[in-house]
């Protein structure tokens, strides 16, 4: 490919995705599909301005990578420690009930029983790109269903490995594998595993310090996806998959003090590489089988993803999922997913499946994507509402224009609070939160709180943002509460913005939109847990009191005082500062004291 | 009852009214209120406050003069606790018959608060008005000045004066002697 044509290339998929998303967006449809209609449009079925469809696959699979590193960094060992049981019950039980369901299928359809098992295991991996995307794009990790959706793709990743063995095995070509070579793979894998674990622990931190201190974005950004490009080719060099070694990198990386600023400079390569997947997989769906045999096709469809959806719903109701979640991580999962390409092209290759079968199955994965976004969008609709009984007209879209002058976007822990003190007092809120399970809770205590994406300015809008005095935001999401700020200001100028910080540096960020009126999340609870133990250490109740008072008032000007210091400065020196401000603090505050207790009171 | 309403912002400061609450803590009967440690955002729990007053017979305001009056949670307590309809106005007969005095402390000399200069009884008046408005019983005041110039010996032998106040006060009350 020459370079005229790979630019030329790269106008058709960027024209693709600027205009496929935006329109799917807007009439409610989610990214994902925009992107695989977009990729249909521009495929060879469509257009046909674009061939060579699986070299851009392989190339934009490397988004899932990137995407598997930034949930890795989102989530510390401990955290994946917690969530064995559910990776081991859910996604073991989902792996192995749905392979054994599709291989039954397969038999009575008339395949070999070899061929069935190999389609059956290909056939049971869900997409992890489709689902995390769905998931983040909805702010719905946090939920039991995300969390859930989320250990049964982590151990599907884990599977790959040994389902890739045993294709060789079964395959027709001399798949014996030599036992010397295998002990020697074994040997290779765990000593690169403990090579990125130590390293990752003791290597990566210094070197980033020197590369932040080259004040150079640019090298820094080049250095992180170094990191992660080298990672992912070591470890599938020992044969684990480039997704699960970079997010074993991303783990390791969860508690290094720059976590943030990798997560800003992957997540637009993530985002880039993954839209080109799904605008590959929509390519490769194959429009002339379809049209060929189209009930052969669309019956494959169906079934795959009634078998899985009976299975997963089975396994949601087991676990203890909420019923109004037990869909959405269904339906999250049912389709099949982009390493059944992998594993289907090697299974051709190693002969253990025929070529024309292999073509039919990844056009039934392909539609079967297709199909996860719409019932997503069916699930929105319809499902979480009726499982918030809530009147059609009081949906998400056509909320009836409230009156109350108050808006409280977020009903969680923090919500909660503000919203009791509101409604204890006699101001009527509307409330906006996107977790079904916190709703339906707050519901049931008579509270009109209501489902929806509020960084949607028509969900605001319909939920009365324009007639409204003050919105009050209460997200834990720090990057969802400042998109929420976004729209409000521009679509909503009159709205007075009250907003939830989670420390100093979110707060910085809500401050340089404008935003003046914000709590970090945790500073009065700290103060009174502070001044509660300052009472314990044989402080006066209203000494303590007046030390946490001082507190709060210097920790105030501390905050100015950085907002408006040099905001190029990384965070690191900026906290470091502070850190030496405080002891400043405290040590004026000492001599305050001091030379009170010298003249006044006795 | 003796409800002991203490009122000083930093007794771990204290020498004179730490030494007098030492004197009379052991007194049967008394209660010790400390209101800086109860309220220290200024927030009085008013039920509580109403409640402790009406199981009273005898009250005593302890505080430190500063700025020529009582510290400022003392006046906050008694806007906030002495409502009409409680202590005073249309049925606000909760306090009546009691009895109350003021025990005080002051940085300066006799001297500083007499001749052309407003006396103690005259600082202290607004309790007294306070008291008559209440039905209650005003009793004369315990007072000590000049306890920054005083000798940790004249401090004990003040308290030991407090409390043979705070005693016989009681005492003469039971007999129906005042």
């Amino acid at each position: 490919m020459d370079e005229y044509s790979i630019l030329a290339n790269a106008v058709i998929y960027l024209t693709a995705a600027v205009v496929a998303v935006p329109i799917s967006k807007h009439l409610g449809l989610g990214s994902v599909l925009g992107y695989l209609i977009g990729g249909v449009i521009i495929g060879p079925w469509g257009l046909g301005l674009i061939d060579n469809v699986e070299s851009i696959i392989h190339f934009a699979e490397f988004g899932v990578v990137l995407l598997m590193f930034l949930i890795g960094l989102e989530l510390h060992p401990k955290r994946l420690w917690e969530l064995k049981r559910p990776i081991l019950l859910l996604g073991g039980g989902q792996m192995i009930l749905t392979s054994i369901a599709i291989t039954a299928v397969g038999i009575l359809l008339g395949l070999s029983l070899q061929t069935a098992v190999i389609v059956a295991l290909a056939l049971s991996l869900s997409s992890t790109a489709i689902a995390l995307q769905s998931l983040t794009e909805k702010n719905l990790m946090a939920t039991h269903a995300g969390g859930s959706a989320f250990s049964v793709l982590l151990f599907q990743d884990i599977a790959v490995i040994p389902i890739l063995a045993l294709i060789t095995l079964l395959g027709v070509g001399d798949g014996i594998v030599d036992d010397g070579n295998t002990l020697f793979s074994v040997v290779k894998l765990v000593a690169v595993i403990a090579a990125i674990i130590i390293g990752g622990h003791y290597l990566t931190r210094p070197i980033f310090r020197i590369i932040a201190n080259t004040k150079l974005r640019e090298i820094f950004t080049a250095f992180a996806l170094l990191l992660v490009i080298a990672i992912a080719l070591l470890v599938e060099s020992v044969g684990l998959s480039m997704a699960m070694g970079s997010f074993l990198a991303g783990v390791l990386l969860a508690d290094s003090e720059f976590r943030h600023e990798l997560e800003a400079e992957i997540e637009p390569f993530k985002g880039l590489l993954l839209g080109l997947f799904f605008i590959a997989v929509g390519m490769s769906i194959d429009i002339g089988l379809l049209l060929q045999q189209p009930f052969v096709v669309l019956g494959l469809v169906v079934s795959l993803v009634v078998i899985k959806l009976a299975i997963l719903m089975l396994l949601a109701k087991r676990e203890g999922i909420p019923a109004s979640q037990q869909y959405l991580f269904s339906f999250m999962l049912c389709q099949g997913g982009e390493f059944a390409f992998v594993l289907f092209t090697l299974a051709i290759s190693e002969g253990a499946i025929e070529p024309g079968l292999a073509d039919l199955l990844v056009g039934v994965v392909a539609l079967s994507m297709l199909i996860t976004p719409l019932l997503l969008l069916f699930y929105d609709r319809y499902i979480s509402r009726q499982h918030l009984h809530l009147d059609d007209h009081m949906a998400t879209e056509e909320i009836t224009q409230q009156e109350h002058a108050v808006m409280i976007v977020g009903f969680g822990r923090f919500g909660r609070v503000v919203g009791r003190l509101l409604h204890a007092n006699g101001f009527p809120t509307t409330i906006l939160d996107h977790d079904p399970e916190q709703i339906a809770e707050a519901r049931r205590y008579g509270y009109e709180v209501f489902y929806g994406d509020s960084t949607r300015h028509d969900l605001l809008k319909a939920a009365g943002a324009d007639k409204a005095e003050l919105i009050i935001i209460c997200l834990d999401g720090p990057e969802m509460s400042l998109q929420v700020i976004e729209q409000i200001q521009k679509h909503f100028p009159h709205l007075k913005i009250l907003a939830r910080a989670y420390g100093m540096g979110h707060a910085f960020e809500m401050r340089k939109l404008g935003v003046t009126l914000i709590e970090r999340e945790l500073l009065e609870s700290g103060l009174a847990l502070g001044e509660t133990a300052l009472k314990n250490l044989g402080y006066g109740a209203y000494q303590a009191k007046q030390a946490a008072h001082l507190f709060r008032r210097h920790d105030r000007s501390l905050f100015e005082k950085l907002y408006s210091a040099d905001e190029k400065e990384k965070h690191v020196t900026i906290y470091r500062e502070a850190r030496e401000e405080i002891r400043q603090i405290l040590e004026a505050d000492e001599e305050e004291i001091k030379s009170k207790a010298s003249n006044d009171w006795r | 009852m003796i409800l002991l309403q203490l009122v000083h912002p930093h007794m771990d400061r204290s020498r004179a009214n730490r030494a007098m609450l030492d004197a009379i803590s052991d007194v049967p009967g008394l209660l010790v209120n400390d209101l800086y440690e109860h309220y220290p955002d200024f927030y009085i729990d008013r039920a509580r406050e109403q409640e402790l007053l009406c199981s009273a017979d005898l009250v005593i305001f302890q505080f430190p003069i500063y700025w020529y009056a009582a510290p400022a949670l003392l006046k906050q307590w008694q806007e906030m606790v002495l409502l009409s309809g409680f202590a005073h106005g249309k049925g606000g007969d909760a306090l009546q018959g009691k009895r109350l005095f003021t025990a005080v402390t002051t940085g300066q000399p006799f001297e500083s608060y007499s001749g052309s200069l407003s006396t103690i009884d005259e600082l202290l008046s607004p309790y007294c008005r306070t008291a008559i408005h209440c039905g209650m019983k005003y009793l004369p005041p315990f007072v000590v000045h000049n306890v920054d110039a005083m000798s940790d010996i004249d401090i004990v032998e003040q308290a030991k004066r407090y409390r043979e106040q705070v005693v016989t006060t009681y005492e003469q009350m039971h007999a129906g002697t005042l």
